[in-house]
């Protein structure tokens, strides 16, 4: 929670400057019943009809300040929750951006998306809201006990006593209500994860005709939100109740002690009606403290998510490793790693020089992508070291390591832009570069056939385009920026021969001076390569050309009958 | 990524006719509860009334304290305080009550609209989802409705106890002085003429504040998502300078509805005190001419004072019934959506399916004016092995889109066992079908729950089975909990190949007669292939088999072979055939020797 209070803190000045404002639109309001009085009480007596005039003049121009006090301030308010929201929201996302995948995991994307988007919207209305009603309220209540103090001090005691008591009543009831909401929240995110589920699995949904079971299973989540939701909202609403009538309790024991009072001859009646009128404005100031705080209640929690984003450490840091010199450009040394406690990959070596081709060929699950995942730092090693150029990794500066890749991942991503956005993904390549990417990827074939050609509009997740279309812009994407290390993750499945093949020379002709790995199932994939890592259960079983593997690698060569067999 | 604004414009049109359409179809969530909405209301009166007793009682105290020193009725004085007690009590109680019905109302139907959006969203078209933002539609289904229950349950009840405060002080008023009240005739339509002019100013406004939190997480989904490639080409600073200008744009959204809705609260409590200004001068002036008692006047300004202060209340409310009208607005524009058309009326079920597949001169595309599939012709006897290649985007999904009835075809016709296919429900035709897909999904739940998903009460001997025979046994036993290892969507510890070994174990469980395997095994390695390739064969055992491949290797069995090349069936046969053919599946056989 402090943290989020940081932000607000530049504004203080601002939030301060509108809180005058709206004090003083506040005290014109609240000067019209006085003026009224005045009127009332000594203008009429006084017969004359152009000082009653006189004195509607002045109630008007109260009511043209208080107007227009009223409506600065509550611009001023706005402008600084907006400016507030804004920062916190755009250190949120790049606090997401550089979460590493194991912290995306802790989270879940659900999560972090409404974390982004519900909670600080929940804070965006916590600031305004405070800005606008948080001044009035307090006001009348101060403003409250000063004058019934001046008219009646031992009836002002009883108010006393009974101020700390609501104190008390709010803040009990808001402390069980922010753990509630915060439950609320993560319960949202539950939901939210089924809908997306069920948005991205439709297909599959649909063909099994599972739907009454995800109707289902979304009915339970909503019975738990709703649940989740009433309980939070019955408990906030006790206050408002319970603070009615221990004012009004309070009020009728000024009547009580006030007749006491009056019957000593310490006080007298006028006084008492007087007292109770302000007892009325002083019970609706309280009721609108209580609606800030249920609000505040719900930011609170809203803000504590928020925050455990925020706070959450790096936990790539960049290292203070000195470089060696090697003439390989990239070397994994005694490299060990683990996602959980089952080892993952075990102490893997092998080197490549620049220029040179690398395949790696290996079971599903045996680690091939994990290398991709060390190599470029996504996570890092537990044990040995990886280096490209000589300098480990983890003292590079992580945007300059990953400037020198050009990769496609499996599953890899396209986004609702451009073809050219999506070649292009922000490194602003010009447009000759990105069509030259796409001629050698061989997707140069359908784009020209599309209306836009590179300016052709994809789909959500790029679904107006069949996979191998898709595979092939995610190449070009790879090869546009004329890569130090071209990375294919398992990236020419969909394709057929034909299309691999020549995208395959396209890569050997074009892009001599580019180191590449290829990660592949097929053997036609990377036989020509000038390397293949075999890799078996995390473990290296072989490394060589395809000639040399033939010959020496008993894994290699069941891979190799397994594709020749029809 | 860069402009999602493009379909802004036909948004905005037909104003008038969709805010009644909207504040009817709320309404009608709303009647659905109408008794209890009918208790809720009684209540408030109850409470009000009570309340409204209370300073009565309490002015009848104070004239028991009247006489001054010495004179007091204490008898009288504790008599009414008494009543106080139990009328403020009992008002207290009320509104306990009232606010507990109002949630538990506003719970029923924020609970009903959710399902209701979510059944709804479960049984649109494939196309829909093609076309749609998952964060969009998530930010409906939570940010949308949630806006929608925070009105309902505070404001509703407010206005429907305001109205008695309002009526009442005007009948008290008009008793008073009939003269004074002209004044009010003035400035009450002043006030709902602004109003009303507000209204319309603002209510795009919030609109604009509703789509663009749909469109802030649209974009957050989508890059939180595509995360992994972000970072690999380094492209944080671009990916967040856009996200600065959509965060931009949503809080400036946010900005000007706040804004001139907040407008509105002040020059409404300005019109009133306007009013206040009036009648104090009028009445002054009507007393100086003997026709107004002073008494009158103070007791006039009080009960304007109660009725001006509803107004003002309403006023603020009417921005929140903006906002909620334009969240519901967006709400039932998903339930407007048109579901999969209904099956035919007499639409037969699919019973014991013999798989005899006959697809009859079809046409059909995605877009209106872009034909992907160009009369095709195709049978496939019961049993049969169909294979489908052909370049990459040259139209194979397409097919299994229509055998699946996720699009229906422009011309022509299907038929399954003879039967058209549109004359069948939809449900038991996917049923007589089992599918691989190359996209695996898993949804977040138990591994076994993964594997069951397509059977219900499947025992775990039979998950068990199922996955020795896919090959995944093994790893899933290696898994923490075994079978009972939650995975989900995102997870990124289940490898690609893993996860569709997974999706095969699943299709392996089904008991259908015909089967899709559109790139089944492309994510897994051929030793792997091969080892569960007795289990793929089993799988297709007797099977109508509809398989999508370029490992040409995997087809050459087939009893037909259609070779697809611009949505064309450019050459069908066996492999044989094909061969001898010399043509395109020829060319295309040699070139993965090359």
């Amino acid at each position: 929670m402090k943290k989020v209070f940081t932000y607000i803190k530049p504004y203080t000045g601002r939030m301060i400057l509108g809180l005058v404002i709206k004090a003083l639109g506040t005290f014109m309001d609240l000067g019209l019943p006085w003026v009224l009085a005045r009127i009332i009480d000594d203008i009429i007596p006084l017969g004359e009809i152009s000082y009653i005039l006189w004195w509607g003049l002045v109630m008007l121009l109260l009511s043209i300040g208080a107007r227009t006090f009223n409506i600065v301030a509550n611009r001023k308010a706005s402008k600084v929750a907006r400016d507030v929201v804004e920062t916190l929201r755009h250190d949120l996302f790049v606090k997401i951006q550089s979460l590493s995948g194991a912290q995306v995991d802790h989270f879940t994307i659900p999560s972090l998306e409404s974390r982004m988007t519900s909670d600080t919207y929940n804070i965006h209305h916590m600031v305004g809201m405070m800005q606008r009603m948080g001044v009035r309220a307090p006001i009348l209540l101060i403003g409250g006990v000063i004058i019934t103090s001046t008219l009646e001090p031992v009836l002002t005691l009883v108010l006393a006593a009974i101020l700390p008591l609501l104190g008390i009543i709010v803040f009990i009831i808001s402390r069980k209500g922010i753990p509630l909401y915060t439950s609320l929240q993560n319960l949202m995110d539950k939901m939210v994860r089924v809908v997306r589920e069920n948005i991205s699995g439709i297909r599959v949904i649909k063909a099994l005709s599972k739907s009454p079971y995800e109707k289902i299973r979304f009915s339970k989540v909503n019975q738990e939100v709703s649940d989740m939701e009433s309980k939070a909202g019955l408990t906030m609403a006790t206050t408002n109740p319970i603070l009615n009538f221990v004012l009004n309790g309070g009020m009728i024991l000024v009547v009580i002690v006030g007749a006491y009072r009056v019957n000593s001859g310490a006080s007298e009646p006028g006084k008492i009606v007087a007292f109770l009128s302000y007892f009325t404005i002083m019970i609706h100031a309280v009721m609108a403290i209580n609606r800030i705080f249920m609000v505040y209640s719900k930011a609170i929690a809203s803000a504590s998510r928020i925050e455990e984003v925020l706070v959450s450490q790096e936990d790539l840091k960049e290292l203070d490793i000195p470089k060696e010199t090697s003439s390989d450009h990239i070397v994994f040394e005694h490299v060990g790693f683990a996602y959980t406690a089952e080892p993952c990959i075990h102490d893997v070596n092998f080197s490549i020089k620049r220029g040179e081709s690398l395949g790696i060929i290996g079971s599903t699950g045996s680690g091939k992508t994990t290398l991709i995942n060390l190599l470029m730092r996504f996570y890092d090693v537990n044990e040995g070291r990886v280096l490209v150029d000589g300098q480990d990794v983890r003292s590079f500066d992580k945007q300059d390591l990953r400037r020198k890749f050009g990769v496609v991942f499996q599953n890899d991503v396209l986004f609702a832009d451009t073809i050219y956005e999506n070649v292009s993904i922000g490194r602003e390549l010009p447009e000759e570069a990105v069509k030259k990417a796409i001629i050698d990827a061989r997707a140069n074939e359908f784009v020209e056939a599309l209306d836009d050609q590179l300016q052709y509009k994809l789909a959500i997740k790029g679904s107006n385009l069949s996979g191998g279309q898709k595979q092939r812009v995610l190449i070009s994407r790879a090869l546009a920026g004329k890569p130090e290390i071209l990375i294919l993750d398992d990236s020419s499945s969909a394709l057929d021969y034909k299309t691999d093949s020549l995208l395959r020379k396209a890569i050997e002709e074009h892009y001599k001076g580019t180191t590449s790995i290829i990660i592949a199932q097929r053997i036609s994939s990377v036989m020509k390569l000038d390397n293949i890592l075999v890799i078996e259960e995390g473990q290296v079983v072989g490394y060589g050309s395809h000639e040399e593997l033939m010959r020496d690698c008993d894994v290699y060569q069941e891979i190799y009958q397994s594709q020749l067999i029809a | 990524m860069a402009k999602q604004s493009q379909n802004k414009s036909n948004d905005i049109a037909n104003k008038p006719k969709d805010r009644r359409y909207v504040f009817k179809r709320l309404g009608s969530y709303i009647m659905i509860y109408k008794h209890l909405l009918f208790l809720a209301i009684i209540l408030a009166i109850a409470s009000n009334l009570f309340a409204l007793i209370g300073p009565s009682l309490s002015g009848r105290a104070i004239d028991a304290i009247e006489p001054g020193k010495g004179m007091v009725v204490f008898e009288k004085v504790f008599y009414y305080a008494g009543w106080m007690v139990l009328f403020y009590g009992v008002s207290s109680i009320l509104s306990y009550i009232l606010t507990k019905i109002m949630i538990h109302l506003s719970q029923k139907i924020i609970k009903k609209m959710r399902e209701d959006v979510f059944n709804h969203i479960v049984d649109l078209p494939v196309s829909f989802f093609d076309h749609h933002q998952a964060g969009d539609i998530v930010s409906r289904i939570s940010y949308d409705i949630d806006v929608v229950n925070t009105t309902l349950s505070n404001d509703l009840v407010q206005i429907s106890a305001s109205v008695i405060t309002v009526v009442g002080s005007f009948i008290m008023m008009t008793i008073i002085s009939p003269e004074l009240v002209i004044v009010m005739l003035v400035t009450i339509p002043m006030a709902i003429i602004y109003t009303r002019y507000r209204a319309k100013v603002i209510r795009p406004l919030f609109r604009n504040r509703s789509k663009k939190i749909g469109e802030l997480n649209g974009f957050v989904e989508e890059m939180v998502s595509g995360q992994k490639t972000i970072k690999a080409y380094a492209a944080e600073g671009e990916v967040i300078n856009r996200f600065d200008k959509i965060n931009r744009e949503t809080v400036d959204a946010y900005y000007n509805a706040e804004y001139y809705g907040s407008m509105t609260g002040p020059t409404v409590n300005f019109i009133n005190n306007l009013s206040l200004a009036l009648i104090t001068v009028y009445g002054a002036i009507l007393y100086l001419k003997g026709s107004l008692s002073l008494g009158n006047i103070s007791s006039f300004v009080q009960y304007s004072r109660k009725f001006s202060g509803p107004i003002n209340e309403t006023a603020n409310i009417i921005s929140e019934l903006q906002s909620a009208a334009a969240a519901a607005e967006r709400v039932f524009k998903i339930l407007d959506e048109k579901p999969e058309p209904l099956d035919r009326e007499n639409a037969d079920e699919l019973t014991e399916v013999e798989g005899d597949v006959f697809i009859e001169d079809v046409t059909f595309g995605y877009l209106k004016d872009k034909v992907i599939i160009n009369n095709l012709e195709l049978k496939s006897k019961p049993g049969s092995l169909t294979a489908i290649v052909g370049e990459t985007g040259a139209g194979k999904t397409t097919i299994i889109n229509l055998l699946m009835r996720f699009y229906d075809v422009w011309e022509g016709n299907i038929y399954v066992d003879a039967k058209e296919t549109r004359d069948i429900t939809r449900k038991s035709l996917r049923k007589a079908f089992a599918m691989v897909l190359q996209d695996t999904w898993l949804f977040s739940g138990t591994i076994f729950d993964n594997i069951a998903y397509g059977k219900e009460n499947a025992t775990m001997e039979e998950v068990v089975e199922v996955a020795k025979v896919a090959g995944i046994h093994s790893f899933i036993k290696r898994l923490p909990d075994g079978y009972n290892t939650i995975v989900n969507e995102d997870g990124i510890n289940i490898s690609k190949g893993q996860k569709q070994l997974l999706t095969i174990a699943r299709a392996m469980l089904l008991d259908a007669n015909m089967l899709i395997l559109d790139e089944a095994t492309s994510n897994v390695d051929t030793r792997t292939e091969i080892k569960i390739q007795k289990a793929m064969r089993r799988l297709m055992e007797d099977k109508t088999c509809f398989v999508i491949a370029h490992r040409l290797s995997t087809i050459q069995g087939a009893d037909n072979i259609l070779v697809v090349d611009k949505g064309n069936i450019v050459e069908q046969g066996n492999h044989k055939e094909l061969m001898d053919m010399k043509g395109y599946y020829y060319r295309l056989y040699n070139s993965q020797f090359e």
